[in-house]
């Protein structure tokens, strides 16, 4: 079985875990055009190599990161979110939109 | 019958001494017009529509490992057209209609065999969603039905009703559904190709794609430097590695897919049989085999290795809607690695380098779709980058437009 290890939980069966994508920077949603955007929402870094990657684990909900290589699977580090996130981001519909 | 099995029984001697299917490999020249990197299905697809309805044979396939090696040996060989969007089901139909005449065309068996295809509904939602697939397929010219679990018992009798406690409301049966040899499809191309003076390359690989001024001039190989007019790209599982040479993304995400066969055993199970809860198929091929697949892994990996989770659960789907399958043994497991898209259409046509074309996203439905894949990208190349009608909706500036093609008849797209 592969195991990971939750910040929170500690090791786990991999089984426990849903993965959540890359993490990337999101572009600024007030002055982004269609293009840029589409870029953020589609587009993931594509090399083989050591990646970041947001991960769940599922029993309680707990939203993580993960550094892996996407070749040989290995699992180098997992820490909580606030190591690369000290900020919140508030979504707010421009004037106008519904 | 196609005419060469049938000297093939009737030959005292061994045929393929004195007329082999391919030709010997020969030297790399340093310029061809058109260049395909990739000699899978798809390559030589469309190698050979290029030479035969096009006139263009001054054409290289360029193979890192050997014909038809990659993903094209990976898949289970499933030929369907029942998708959901009107756009999947007239590209699909279209691959169907030119599979059945395959092996006249060749004249090469490529051990086409429609049997019907059986997907099982679990749900109210599913059922729904399936009555909309049918009246589409319908629609579009192909045989697609709903059918309730009586007709399945008559079609599939060794089938498990209940499987995991899900009882099977209905079912989609797709007449037209069918297997082929897929090795066979890949040599079948491969020879018409070579035939036409096509020149194959295998253990040649490309390394980097040279582009000036926004215009492809040709690729760097383990075997030297190629000028080319034209390159394609189709390599499956790397193709958001080989873009990155040329000097642009794709929106691909790689996961690994895994299958198995079992034994041979005699022939008891006709249609290819299907569960959209349990995310598992069962088969039985031309050999006997039971060829058991499902959907991709559960997160992304460039490694085409087993993992024991995948398969312990694609066991127990199939163990389930077939009991006695618990009795047989494996005889092989494997996995290829599918270039998904976040929509399960595929990524076809045009690319931001000029006369560099693109054949990639093609997830876990490129097979299916080897012929009318090679047609179009022969008429895409041969037009000098007319794209045909019916790839239209699958071009790489669909995500940038927000004008995806959401493709939830594919295997891997939960129903």
């Amino acid at each position: 079985m592969k195991i990971m290890t939750c910040p929170l939980n500690g090791p786990r069966n991999i089984s426990e875990f849903v993965y959540g994508g890359q993490v990337k920077a999101m572009p600024d949603n007030q002055n982004v055009s269609d293009a840029e955007w589409a870029h953020y929402v589609f587009y993931e870094k594509n090399d083989v190599g050591i990646v970041l990657e947001w991960w769940m684990h599922s029993p309680s909900s707990y939203w993580f990161i993960a550094e892996r290589h996407n070749a040989t699977d290995e699992i180098i580090r997992t820490y909580p979110a606030d190591e690369l996130f000290k900020q919140r981001v508030d979504f707010v519909a421009n004037e106008g939109e519904s | 019958m196609p005419l060469g099995l049938l000297k093939y029984g009737l030959s005292q001697d061994f045929p393929f001494e004195k007329d082999p299917d391919l030709p010997l490999p020969t030297d790399l020249k340093g310029q061809y017009d058109v260049v395909i990197i990739g000699g899978g299905g798809h390559g030589v697809a469309t190698a050979y529509y290029l030479a035969k309805y096009h006139g263009i044979t001054n054409v290289a396939v360029l193979e890192k490992g050997y014909l038809g090696g990659g993903n094209t040996a990976r898949n289970t060989a499933v030929i369907r057209s029942n998708y959901l969007t009107p756009e999947g089901v007239k590209f699909y139909s279209e691959s169907v209609k030119l599979y059945e005449n395959l092996s006249n065309e060749f004249d090469f068996n490529i051990m086409y065999s429609q049997r019907g295809q059986l997907t099982l509904a679990h749900t109210d939602a599913t059922v729904r969603a399936f009555r909309q697939r049918a009246e589409v397929n319908k629609h579009f010219g192909g045989r697609t039905e709903l059918i309730d679990p009586t007709d399945i018992a008559e079609l599939v009798p060794t089938l498990n009703l209940n499987p995991a406690n899900l009882p099977v409301l209905a079912g989609l049966w797709h007449k037209d559904g069918a297997t082929a040899r897929h090795d066979a499809v890949a040599w079948g191309y491969a020879r018409g190709a070579t035939q036409r003076g096509v020149e194959l390359h295998q253990l040649t690989e490309v390394t980097d794609v040279l582009v000036s001024n926004g215009r492809v001039t040709g690729v760097k190989t383990t075997r030297g430097d190629v000028n080319a007019g034209a390159v394609i790209q189709a390599v499956a599982g790397h193709s958001a590695l080989l873009a990155q040479k040329a000097g642009f993304p794709l929106p691909l995400v790689a996961y690994p897919l895994q299958a198995m066969v079992t034994l041979p055993v005699k022939p008891f199970l006709t249609p290819l049989v299907s569960s959209s809860a349990l995310h598992c198929y069962v088969q039985q091929t031309s050999r006997g085999e039971m060829v058991i697949g499902g959907g991709s892994d559960p997160y992304p990996l460039y490694n085409s290795r087993a993992s024991l989770p995948l398969k312990e659960s694609l066991i127990s789907s199939a163990v389930e809607m077939f009991p006695f399958l618990s009795e047989m043994r494996l005889l092989r497991q494997w996995a290829g690695i599918t270039d998904m898209t976040s929509d399960y259409s595929p990524i076809m046509g045009l690319s931001p380098v000029e006369n560099y074309y693109i054949d990639a996203g093609w997830g876990t439905w490129g097979f299916k779709a080897t012929p009318i894949c090679g047609k179009t990208m022969a008429e895409l190349v041969a037009t000098g980058g007319k794209v045909p009608e019916l790839i239209q909706p699958f071009e790489l500036t669909r995500f940038d437009r927000f004008k995806q093609v959401n493709e939830m008849g594919a295997t891997a797209a939960s129903h």
